[in-house]
Parts: C-alpha cells; sequence; structure tokens
C-alpha cells in the first residue's frame, strides 16, 4: 500500500456525496483522475482491505432498539463450530473469539439486536440451546458515549484534537 | 415510514454499493427506478436519520490496525469522567455503560502495539478505574451489521 492508498482511504472517509458522479467529486478532492480512484478501489477490495462497499443504517430509526453483548464460555475445542452457528443467526451483527482473564472465562462474544430488551434474551436462549452452552452473561447497554466510525490513517490530523 | 421501495432500496445499499461512474444509476437499473428517484429518496432518507454511513468499510487488520474490546469496573461517581476521556481517544470508535460487574466497554483500534499499550496504561490510571481486562481479538467471525428489512 503505497502514499495514494493511504490517500485514496482519508477521502473515502469522508461524507460520499449523493450525487450523480460521486467518485469523480471525491477524486476532484485528492487531485487524481475518477478512473484512478476507481482503479484502486477496486484493488482495494479485491485484496480484502474493503470488506464492503455499501450503508450501515442507524439501528434505531430501522426499529432494532435494544442491543446485548452475550459474552459465552465455549468449549474451544468446538469453537468454530459453535461461532459459525451463531454467527448465522440474522439478529447477530458481530461475532468474535477473544481472550479470556483471570476470573472471566467469557471466549466468544455476540453482537445481538432486537426490537426489545426481551427479544434480546429469547434470541440468545435459543443461541444458547441450539448450541448446548448454558454458561453466558448479557451485558445490555445502559448508556452510549460513543459510537463512530473509525477514521484510518488519520493519526496526524487526529493529534491536534489534544 | 418506510415504503416498500425504500426498504429495498436500502437493503441493496446495504450490501453493495458499485465503484463506477454512476453507482447510483446501477443501483436504480436493479430496482427498476431511475438515477434521480434514487437520489432523491436517499438525500431524503439521509436527512431523516436512516443512513449511518456511506461508504468502504475496512478490514481493520488488513489495514494494519489492532482491535481489541477493554472492559473497565469504574467507581459511578467517576464515570461520566473515564467516559470522556475515553472518548477523546480518536481509536476508541465505540464505548458503553453496560450492566454487570464490568460497567464501562469500549472497543480501541491502534496502528500499533505500543501505542495500545500506552493509550490503556494512561485509562487503567485514572481515577476511580478499579479494574480493566483487554480482550484481544483471536479471530473475527462475522462483523457485517447488515438488516433485512421487511
Amino acid at each position: 500500500m503505497d502514499a495514494l492508498d493511504k490517500q485514496v482511504i482519508r477521502v473515502m472517509q469522508d461524507e460520499f456525496p449523493l450525487v450523480h458522479e460521486p467518485y469523480k467529486a471525491l477524486a476532484q478532492k485528492i487531485n487524481i483522475s475518477e478512473e484512478e480512484l476507481l482503479r484502486r478501489l477496486q484493488e482495494l477490495k479485491a485484496k480484502g482491505k474493503i470488506r464492503k462497499m455499501g450503508a450501515v443504517l442507524q439501528h434505531r430509526e430501522v426499529g432494532y432498539a435494544a442491543n446485548a453483548l452475550c459474552a459465552w464460555k465455549v468449549p474451544i475445542d468446538s469453537m468454530d463450530l459453535i461461532a459459525a452457528n451463531m454467527s448465522s443467526n440474522a439478529a447477530v451483527s458481530h461475532c468474535y473469539d477473544r481472550d479470556v482473564h483471570p476470573g472471566w472465562p467469557y471466549n466468544l462474544y455476540t453482537m445481538i439486536h432486537g426490537h426489545s430488551r426481551k427479544e434480546c434474551e429469547q434470541i440468545a436462549d435459543t443461541l444458547g440451546s441450539q448450541n448446548g452452552i448454558s454458561s453466558r452473561v448479557m451485558l445490555f447497554s445502559v448508556k452510549e458515549w460513543k459510537k463512530t466510525s473509525m477514521r484510518y490513517f488519520c493519526e496526524d490530523e487526529n493529534a491536534n484534537i489534544f | 415510514m418506510l415504503t416498500a421501495f425504500d426498504k429495498a432500496l436500502l437493503n441493496l445499499l446495504q450490501a453493495k454499493l458499485p465503484i463506477c461512474h454512476h453507482p447510483f444509476a446501477e443501483l436504480a437499473a436493479q430496482l427498476g427506478s431511475d438515477e434521480n428517484t434514487v437520489l432523491h429518496r436517499l438525500q431524503e432518507l439521509k436527512n431523516a436519520g436512516y443512513l449511518r454511513r456511506v461508504g468502504p468499510f475496512f478490514d481493520s487488520n488488513k489495514l494494519g490496525y489492532q482491535g481489541t474490546l477493554v472492559a473497565l469496573r469504574v467507581q459511578p461517581s467517576n464515570i461520566s469522567f473515564v467516559a470522556s476521556a475515553i472518548n477523546r481517544y480518536p481509536g476508541a470508535t465505540h464505548n458503553y455503560e453496560r450492566e454487570g460487574r464490568y460497567n464501562l466497554w469500549f472497543t480501541l483500534l491502534t496502528p500499533d502495539r505500543q501505542l495500545c499499550e500506552k493509550i490503556l496504561a494512561e485509562i487503567r490510571s485514572l481515577p476511580g478505574v478499579e479494574d480493566m481486562m483487554s480482550l484481544v481479538s483471536r479471530k473475527k467471525y462475522k462483523i457485517n451489521v447488515q438488516f433485512n428489512l421487511k
């Protein structure tokens, strides 16, 4: 990845213009041709550095009012199988295998979205019984302090905040 | 209220924004609509707060970044101060107060391990922080926030 790739990544984290030729407008901001921008984006996508081009919706606006981070204690040997099963549930948006800590044996984390707290609990019950896992902790959010998208390769401009 | 057309448009836009000269014309063609209608409706949906972000979503590891989920136990009287201090780090992208033994949870993305450790040490030493766990991800099985609107 060269300096221009990083510039491309930076400009693509600006607002995506809702106009007829959005890539042309973005390319102009960094003084490259639209063709060059499209080529670089295709390449980043092909290499998996861009995992998706698209939109993320505001959950609460589309009716998913509740979310719970559910941490599970899963036997290491069946981790891949159980994680794949849980990931296949549409109510699960994120599923990560994470380190354990002394006194904290949970090693699989699923983010569950539902229309209510009760629905999140029911989804967790289903996930647990489908996979034979009873040891879990539901971490319901009480308050959102921050929710932003990461801005990659902007450490220098971010440094100005402090 | 979302119309059937809105839902079809949002479902399509969530999954695939084309990388080409006229991406919205291409989306419109798939919906049997036209470019202007799609642009007009998207602007309205954006104004109404349905769209959190449009564009590329990156694989943080493949860009050389590393991520961790950090759980803190914070004295309730200090939680607002600690949460605000965490929010000032650009790599802290999500920060939630949650029920349970650990009451503040945030995600941290950093370009290298040293910066991660430096930030964690700073946060650990904030007043009222009684315990901290950094839960580094070993494997990501699903990372796609996608809702199928019906």
